[in-house]
């Protein structure tokens, strides 16, 4: 099975030379003893043991799979003493707050540890990715009594954190939902009913599990408005924080699946099990958006994770395996001399590295939305991330499913074959253009939301950076050509972008119709933006530019001329309007 | 009881190494470097000395260009207590590097000092017998197990063929091998709380020690590329092309 290998050197490149990370992190002041120094020891060591305990178990993990026994979650050999190596390292802690015992480290520096853990094994990082949304709910929003006694457990990682929200009926649309919970008079409440695709809903690796469950209360208002949210253990905790009876919350089967096969996605009974609740009456899927933004990051990231892992194998494989001449040439070649092989590799790339530089930027309005001291600097990041987290979480998802299909092509019939691991980074890519919202959900959020948020101060903040990072290629000829480009395009999305929110097309059918489209248009003119400011950066070092930067320098020739032009086609795509969409009778199809 | 450990910056061993343009060396400009695996092993073994209750107190050293510094700091958050860099510029050989330590085993007095047994950049495989040398201390190199008792250790090395167990009186100098033991990760917490961590930082003229190169280094090139092999015909051809290349 191949070896995985953190792309350290490209995340602390983004952080020191493109984000200027260190005076970014200066001015917010629970973070002003970090720096990229730090954040690259961090990244090298959690790269280790992605690269040495958790990439080994990956694909025996997908082979294996989870089993479920007399209502017991075993999960794939290796899984268990791997979670003992990342808690007993204090990983799980790494971004969560201090009072309950966390690292309180910034997000971006997490972000780029997600990427690595869903690199790695997918199906492992998922557990600590559920159980720091949970505690991050938690912190949010529970009161003092319940924070203490559940937040320390789970920022340890001795206990961990599922999310139950979907039901049968009630995927998307989470106002459709039945689970109850009547008050038992003792503050506390009796939850039924039934959850479907419960990730992390139980394993063997943690001594609790901690159930965030959506539910309706006795006297809740239909829909969307009448759902509370509720914390419910699977072992009752108690009064001196140490285990008490078995509450009702059961698996009742495991899903299966087409990947992710090492974590347990489980059918949840909660049979009038105990919970409390957590935040106001009937607000509970507000307490759950809060959370939203990081979650979604975190799913985009996987996408952008298992691309890399793909990418590893198959640039690994394409400069190894002999097939075919070059045109005009007598000797068999590697594979890699090919021009369409080439291509494949460099469209991965390209989305890849500007992908994660994407990642870093928002990862890092989050820490300052989260932390800076200045009201307007908070407010510019919050838009800024309420705009990008829709397009970071299809996007990357969708590009990075993408990715792990070219990467199991250039492996030729061994990209099918199980033991190489590339089908299975393609399987595992899967869920996340699914789950956490749809991506069509997420282009919804995108247009019909987004684009209008603030009278459009968002998006407008984000096209101002594109202009100016335009302005600053304006007489460089070393990269006109990319800018060029980046300009046309950008114009076309300004365009289009004015028509959804205000023109032609304001209006939610063809907003609904044209959603996707835009989406992937938006996120592939933000790459072109990245790509001209990794160039832009290459050429300001002159002489001193060494061989990273002279890669990005041609990586963004390649994106900006092979790749960018599909906008085009695009903002065509979305002027013919939602009339081709709507033509035929439902019944027709 | 104090333990010293002694410790080296060496090109990362997952990078595969180029030698300079003029021959001089291997290139290290833009190259990831990283505690020697030896010398981790080392750091390791005296950490669970500590948590044994053997050894009170672990010290690390490291002698070379200042950037090296940053190996102290990965010691620190694998468990050590204690940080001394001796920062020099200049190539160190092992002769110049067991005078340093023996200085500075004067000033620190430890009970044991645990190395690598060879720095995986040059291979010399020198400085801890160097060291015992100086200091006339006993020396068990290629330690593959190693047991305290008191003032007595008890080191088993890999031989051909066999174990070798040796019987020592401390102090004493104890090189490591490959299988002494698995270095731990560090922890998180460990990572952040080494950052903080000061470090004594001297320099090799503070204990009066010239560290002079003995040696000249002429050349370094990188292994001849191999040359393609042929295909002989028959068993009585390839007997002949062995005589004629004289060995049979």
């Amino acid at each position: 099975m191949p070896d995985y290998h953190a792309p350290v050197d490209d995340m602390v490149y983004l952080l020191e030379e493109i984000f200027k990370a260190d005076g970014v992190f200066a001015e917010l002041p629970p973070y002003s003893e970090v720096n990229v120094d730090l954040a690259r020891t961090v990244l090298e060591e959690a790269g280790r043991l992605c690269s040495n305990v958790l990439r080994p178990i990956n694909l025996s993990g997908d082979i294996e799979g989870c089993r479920l026994e007399n209502g017991v979650v075993t999960l794939p050999k290796g899984f268990k003493e791997a979670y003992k190596a990342f808690v007993e390292g204090g990983w799980p802690a790494l971004s969560l707050e201090p009072e309950y015992g966390g690292q309180g480290l910034p997000r971006t520096i997490q972000i780029l540890v997600d990427e690595m853990l869903s690199g790695s094994n997918l199906s492992f990082g998922l557990v600590a990715g559920l159980t720091r949304g949970a505690v991050e709910t938690i912190e949010a929003h529970a009161p003092a009594d319940i924070k203490s006694k559940y937040l320390p457990k789970m920022i340890e990682g001795t206990w961990s954190g599922a999310m139950a929200l979907t039901e049968a009926q009630a995927g998307s649309d989470l106002g459709l939902l039945k689970t109850s919970a009547k008050p038992r008079g003792d503050g506390s409440y009796t939850i039924s009913g039934s959850k479907i695709f419960i990730s992390s809903g139980d394993q063997d690796l943690t001594e609790n599990v901690i159930h965030l469950v959506l539910a309706r209360l006795p006297d809740a208002p239909p829909g969307s408005r009448g759902i509370s949210l509720f914390l419910s253990p699977k072992f009752l905790v108690n009064e001196d924080g140490t285990l008490g009876a078995r509450n009702n919350v059961n698996v009742g089967s495991l899903e299966h699946k087409m990947g992710i096969h090492g974590h347990a996605t489980c059918v949840m009974n909660y049979d009038d099990a105990q919970g409390w609740l957590i935040g106001e009456p009937n607000r509970g899927l507000n307490a759950m958006f809060t959370m939203m933004n990081a979650e979604r990051l975190f799913v985009g990231v996987q996408g952008l994770g298992l691309g890399e892992a793909s990418y590893q194998t198959a640039s690994a494989y394409a400069k190894e395996r002999k097939q075919g001449r070059v045109p005009g040439g007598k000797e068999t070649c590697t594979i890699i001399e090919h021009p369409d092989v080439r291509k494949m590799l460099l469209t991965m790339l390209s989305f890849i590295e500007a992908a994660r530089a994407l990642t870093v930027f928002t990862a890092l309005e989050m820490d300052k939305e989260k932390t800076h001291p200045d009201a307007e600097v908070r407010k510019t990041a919050t838009g800024l991330i309420a705009l990008l987290t829709p397009v970071i979480k299809a996007a990357f998802t969708d590009f990075g499913f993408e990715t792990t299909v070219l990467g199991q092509q250039v492996l030729g019939g061994h990209g099918y074959i199980r033991e190489w691991g590339q089908e299975q980074f393609v399987r595992d890519a899967r869920i996340a253009m699914i789950y956490e919202g749809t991506n069509g959900i997420q282009a919804q959020d995108l247009v019909l939301r987004k684009l209008t948020l603030d009278a459009g101060a968002p998006v407008g903040t984000f096209f101002a950076f594109i202009s100016e990072t335009l302005a600053q290629a304006a007489g460089q000829p070393a990269t006109a050509a990319i800018a060029q480009r980046l300009k046309t395009a950008f114009e076309q999305l300004q365009a289009t972008t004015k028509k959804l929110q205000a023109g032609d097309f304001a209006n939610a059918t063809d907003q609904n119709g044209a959603a996707n489209d835009y989406l992937r248009f938006f996120a592939l003119v933000t790459f072109g933006w990245l790509w001209l400011r990794m160039a832009l950066t290459t050429i300001a070092k002159g002489e001193a530019a060494n061989s990273r930067d002279k890669r990005k320098l041609a990586l963004a020739e390649f994106f900006t001329s092979r790749i960018l032009p599909q906008t085009a086609s695009l903002a065509e795509q979305i002027e013919a309007g939602s009339k081709p969409l709507m033509a035929l009778e439902s019944d027709a199809f | 009881m104090k333990v010293l450990v002694p410790i080296k910056q060496v090109i990362d061993a997952n990078v595969r190494p180029r030698v300079k343009a003029d021959g001089t060396g291997v290139d290290l400009a833009n190259v990831k470097l990283s505690i020697n695996p030896f010398c981790e092993i080392a750091v390791e073994e005296a950490i669970r000395l500590k948590e044994k209750g053997k050894a009170s107190e672990i010290v690390v050293v490291s002698i070379g260009p200042a950037k090296a510094q940053e190996i102290i700091r990965s010691a620190y958050a694998l468990g050590a207590d204690r940080g001394l860099f001796v920062e020099t510029e200049e190539r160190v050989e092992p002769l110049a590097v067991a005078k340093v330590l023996q200085a500075i085993i004067a000033a620190e007095q430890p009970g044991l000092v645990i190395l690598g047994k060879q720095a995986i950049d040059d291979d010399s495989n020198q400085t801890g017998q160097m060291l015992a040398g100086l200091l006339g201390w006993p020396q068990a190199t290629f330690a593959s197990k190693l047991e305290v008792d008191g003032d007595r250790a008890t080191v088993t090395r890999e031989v051909d063929g066999g174990l070798e167990t040796l019987a020592l009186t401390l102090p004493a100098i104890v090189t490591t091998d490959l299988r002494l033991n698995n270095p731990r990760y560090p922890t998180l917490p460990n990572i952040m709380k080494a950052k903080k961590k000061a470090i004594d930082v001297k320099k090799p003229e503070d204990f009066g020690i010239d560290i002079t190169p003995r040696l000249k280094v002429l050349k370094v090139s990188e292994p001849p590329a191999r040359k393609p092999g042929i295909k002989v015909a028959s068993a009585e051809e390839l007997v002949k092309d062995l005589k004629a290349a004289g060995v049979l």
